[in-house]
């Protein structure tokens, strides 16, 4: 249930702000709102496997953490700012 | 399993996140996250697993949100960066998404209610065990996210590399007399130019 | 020897792939040799297989040559096959042997032309197509020669086609025999369906055997190919597009207009004679149709300006005799008319080509005047040609011609006092109109200077035309003249004779002679009216109803105005009204849909990945809706 919630709240982060580093912010919260949610489910029946997964989401989170920093770091020397609407290029 | 610690942290974790998508200084967005990391952490640990609380700790609020400010504060965004958030942060703007998360958590909701739910026990699962189940059957996604791991790296080198396009750095850096490399990195210190400014 | 027929189509055909690929290239004297070179050959092979076939005819009468199976599907096979006998034998060699006078002819007249080579490359494509119409063996493969040929009409007409006018006379050709073309079409598929095969000795076959005469699928198939008939010769009701189709070059009107393809109906009708004779009404009303057709335009013919309008009517004119002897069942008669018409009309518009090119292209005959000394090919080749097409008695080929061809419209069995009659009145037009002609243009006061010396490209082939003019006739001569029947009996091979009734009150002899008063008187009035009295010519035309009479010929009996309201209006007001198409609506609508829809799309990729998150989200939350409740 607080796996859910906090979930929700990355949803909301993630649609909501508009700033590219805000937007991984609130992919990170949805991130470790899932692991919370293996481990759970690990811890209930009292296993390792809930562990492991959280071991893997976790390896997951710090690759795309470090992947989308630099775009990050892109984004901000093409646009100069951070605002995520203004990389529209690819509509149409 | 001690249900109040239980209850407390999840208090503090949801508090923190909603200060964390709702606050227009980065930084102290960061902070407060690794403050709901942190009480997730805690979480682990009355859950029975001391292992992952560690890692949750060490790797995710230590590694991850460090690096999060290392960016942040490299590109030096500025107090204009955080007015022009609030411009951004209108009211309105959040009443679809809100809608959103609300059914998605009527619906878990409605899962938990009409599923198989127990307390869970309270044993505890040692990192022994972890690392036995990590190296026995899920060996595979070992090797897997190591890959995935090796991938991030170059691709975030590769990224974060940028060739100088040297004339108009140079003519920059002319115009604003600054005999350095300026264009170097992206740290601008402090030529006035607008940062995050829409 | 026969088996080299099928050279006779192929050649002309070869010659054509060459003229329109390499022709432009090369310069006007290779062109001049290839295109005349290949009739040349054509005309020669048909001088071989004629005698070959006078010393030794084959089998039967008819040689068949089969060069392939053109189509094998179900029942249906008609082949590329060649058939010779005596009919497609004297066709062949008329049209070969004046297309080779008439291309002769034309190297020197269109030198100062641009466009020879297209000019030969068309005119040996109608020669290929001609000649495979006549030698079919089939009717579809007649139908393609038959189309072929309508095709270079439609090409030659239009030739100098920057004048939209030659475009718009090419058009009205094309559009006005296709009407035929398409009653033709009909007619075929009727026969093949209830006769089954279209192989036109089998078709004959069948049709006798399981028609009875005068019923009414012979008496339909009959029309149907006397429809398509009717427009290829241009007689009534489609003649309208001859007359127009004077737009092209004056070798083409020779050729094509004049000698051969417009005979193409009547050949049509001489090969099925069979289906013909089983639909008597049908006959009959060829008859009709030759004997209104040869007054009707006698009179039109006889008001004209144009010098080669006053050919072009006398054309139609004088296929209307060709149709009047077949619909009274004188096959071989109208075929001896075919042959002599073909030398002498071709002389004529060879003669007027000859004046036309010394006045530098001036074709109304009220400009000229006195030309017999200055132009004396084209003086003695009109006084020949136009001679023979009155029909000047015992000198001229058209005098027996005609004369055979009056004779049997008084005693066939299907002849009538009233179609004698029309062809007597016929007489006296044609004698008229050709006469006045003749006076108008090269006797009286000079209007125009000319100063012109033929080459002997065209004074070769006027001479070679002015002696087959005079001499043609020689191989038919009636009963009162030493009874030559050599010709008619040659054609006995394969076209029934003519029956003779047993009718009182004319002898060959008797018709000829009233045929030759009846000459003689339209001569004089000729003469008076346009030689030597112009005022009263002047007058009558002056007079109210002389001028609305004449006005009335001169359009050609107001056919042409009656096709311009029945037809022509109604269908340009319908196709500009309904020039939004509601059924184009239809379609277009669809293409509205899609681009709509497209619309739609299109604005989903934002480009902006919130808009994507927020859509996927709630996509989610849509699918795990759906799981849980549905």
């Amino acid at each position: 249930m607080l796996a859910g919630i906090l979930f929700a709240l990355g949803v909301v982060g993630l649609l909501v702000r508009r700033n590219l580093v805000f937007v991984l912010m609130s992919i990170e919260i949805m991130l470790n709102a899932a692991g919370l949610a293996f481990v759970s489910a690990g811890a209930r029946w009292a296993q390792a496997d809930g562990q492991v997964m959280f071991i893997f989401i976790l390896a997951m989170a710090a690759s795309e953490v470090a992947v989308g920093l630099a775009l990050v770091l892109q984004l901000y020397r093409e646009k100069q700012s951070l605002d995520l609407d203004s990389v529209d290029e690819m509509k149409g | 399993m001690n249900v109040i610690a239980f209850y407390i942290a999840a208090v503090i974790a949801i508090v923190a996140t909603v200060l964390v998508i709702t606050l227009k200084n980065a930084v102290h967005a960061l902070l407060y996250l690794a403050v709901s990391l942190i009480a997730v952490a805690v979480i682990f640990y009355d859950l029975g697993a001391p292992f992952i609380a560690g890692l949750e700790v060490i790797v995710y609020a230590g590694s991850i949100i460090v690096l999060f400010i290392f960016v942040v504060m490299m590109l030096n965004l500025g107090k204009r960066a955080t007015a022009s958030e609030a411009a951004l942060l209108k009211p309105a703007m959040w009443i679809g998404p809100v809608a959103l998360a609300a059914i998605l958590i009527g619906e878990m909701a409605y899962l938990l209610e009409h599923g198989a739910m127990g307390v869970p026990a309270a044993s505890v699962v040692t990192p022994r065990a972890v690392g036995i189940a990590l190296y026995g059957p899920y060996v595979i996604g070992v090797e897997l996210s190591s890959m995935l791991l090796m991938a991030a790296l170059v691709g975030a080198y590769h990224l974060g590399w940028h060739k100088q396009p040297k004339l108009e750095i140079q003519d920059v850096s002319r115009e604003y007399g600054t005999g350095t490399d300026a264009g170097r990195d992206s740290i601008r210190t402090g030529s006035g130019r607008p940062a995050g400014a829409a | 020897m026969f088996k080299l027929l099928f050279l006779v189509p192929a050649i002309p055909f070869a010659s054509f792939l060459w003229l329109a690929t390499v022709g432009p290239r090369t310069s006007r004297r290779a062109v001049a040799i290839v295109g005349v070179g290949s009739i040349a050959a054509c005309a020669l092979l048909s001088l071989l297989l004629t005698g070959s076939y006078l010393v030794s005819p084959p089998l039967g009468g008819a040689y068949t040559q089969v060069l392939w199976t053109w189509i094998a599907a179900g029942g249906f096979t008609p082949q590329i096959g060649l058939y010779l006998d005596v009919l497609s034998l004297v066709m062949m060699l008329v049209v070969s042997f004046v297309s080779f006078v008439i291309h002769l002819y034309s190297a020197e007249f269109m030198l100062g032309e641009e466009g020879y080579s297209r000019f030969f490359a068309y005119m040996n494509l109608f020669v290929a197509s001609m000649i495979t119409l006549v030698l079919a063996n089939n009717l579809l493969l007649l139908y393609l020669g038959w189309e072929g040929v309508g095709l270079c009409s439609y090409l030659l007409i239009g030739f100098w086609y920057q004048d939209s006018v030659n475009g718009a006379a090419a058009q009205k050709a094309f559009i006005v025999t296709r009407v035929g073309d398409t009653a033709f079409a009909i007619g075929l598929f009727l026969l093949f369906t209830h006769l089954g095969t279209l192989d036109i000795q089998e078709l004959m076959r069948r049709a006798s055997e399981q028609w009875s005469t005068g019923s009414s699928l012979a008496i339909t198939a009959a029309a149907l190919l006397l429809g398509g008939a009717v427009g290829k010769s241009a007689q009534l009701p489609l003649q309208t597009w001859l007359p127009d189709a004077m737009a092209g070059p004056t070798p083409t009107s020779a050729l094509i207009h004049a000698a051969t393809m417009v005979t193409a109906g009547v050949y049509l009708i001489a090969r099925t004679h069979v289906q013909f004779s089983l639909a008597p009404p049908a006959q009959f009303a060829v008859a009709v149709v030759g004997a209104a057709t040869l007054l009707l335009a006698g009179c039109s013919s006889l008001v004209q300006r144009d010098i080669k309008r006053i050919l072009a009517y006398s054309t139609i004119s004088q296929i209307g005799y060709m149709f009047l002897a077949l619909g009274v069942g004188a096959w071989s008669a109208a075929i001896f008319h075919l042959m002599t018409h073909a030398f002498f009309k071709a002389l004529l518009f060879l003669a007027a080509g000859v004046v036309i090119q010394a006045l530098h292209h001036e074709h109304d005959i009220f400009k000229m005047g006195g030309l017999r000394r200055d132009l004396p090919y084209g003086f003695w080749g009109f006084v020949i040609g136009g001679s023979a097409l009155a029909g000047l008695p015992l000198i001229t080929a058209g005098f027996y011609s005609k004369d055979l061809i009056l004779w049997h419209t008084w005693s066939s069995p299907q002849g009538s006092i009233a179609l004698w009659i029309a062809g007597m009145i016929g007489v006296f037009l044609t004698s008229l109109y050709i006469y006045r002609l003749i006076f108008l243009v090269f006797y009286g006061d000079k209007k125009m200077e000319v100063s012109h010396r033929s080459h002997w490209r065209i004074k070769l082939p006027v001479v070679a035309l002015c002696f087959l003019s005079i001499v043609g006739g020689f191989v038919n001569m009636p009963r009162a003249l030493g009874n030559v029947t050599a010709f008619t009996d040659l054609l006995h091979a394969s076209l029934p004779e003519a029956l003779e009734a047993n009718k009182a009150g004319m002898t060959e002899g008797l018709s000829e002679g009233l045929a030759a008063i009846s000459f003689g008187c339209g001569l004089i009035a000729a003469y008076v009216l346009f030689l030597r009295r112009r005022s009263i010519a002047n007058a009558l035309g002056a007079s109210s109803a002389g001028r609305a009479i004449h006005r009335f010929w001169f359009a050609d009996w107001g056919m042409d105005w009656i096709y311009d309201r029945a037809f022509v209006r109604p269908v340009i007001w319908f196709s500009t009204i309904d020039r939004n198409d509601f059924i184009d609506a239809f379609y277009d609508g669809v293409a509205g849909l899609t681009e709509l829809s497209w619309r739609a799309l299109r604005a989903t990729e934002s480009g902006r990945v919130r808009w994507y998150a927020a859509w996927i989200t709630a996509g989610t939350v849509i699918f795990v809706a759906i799981a849980l409740w549905i």
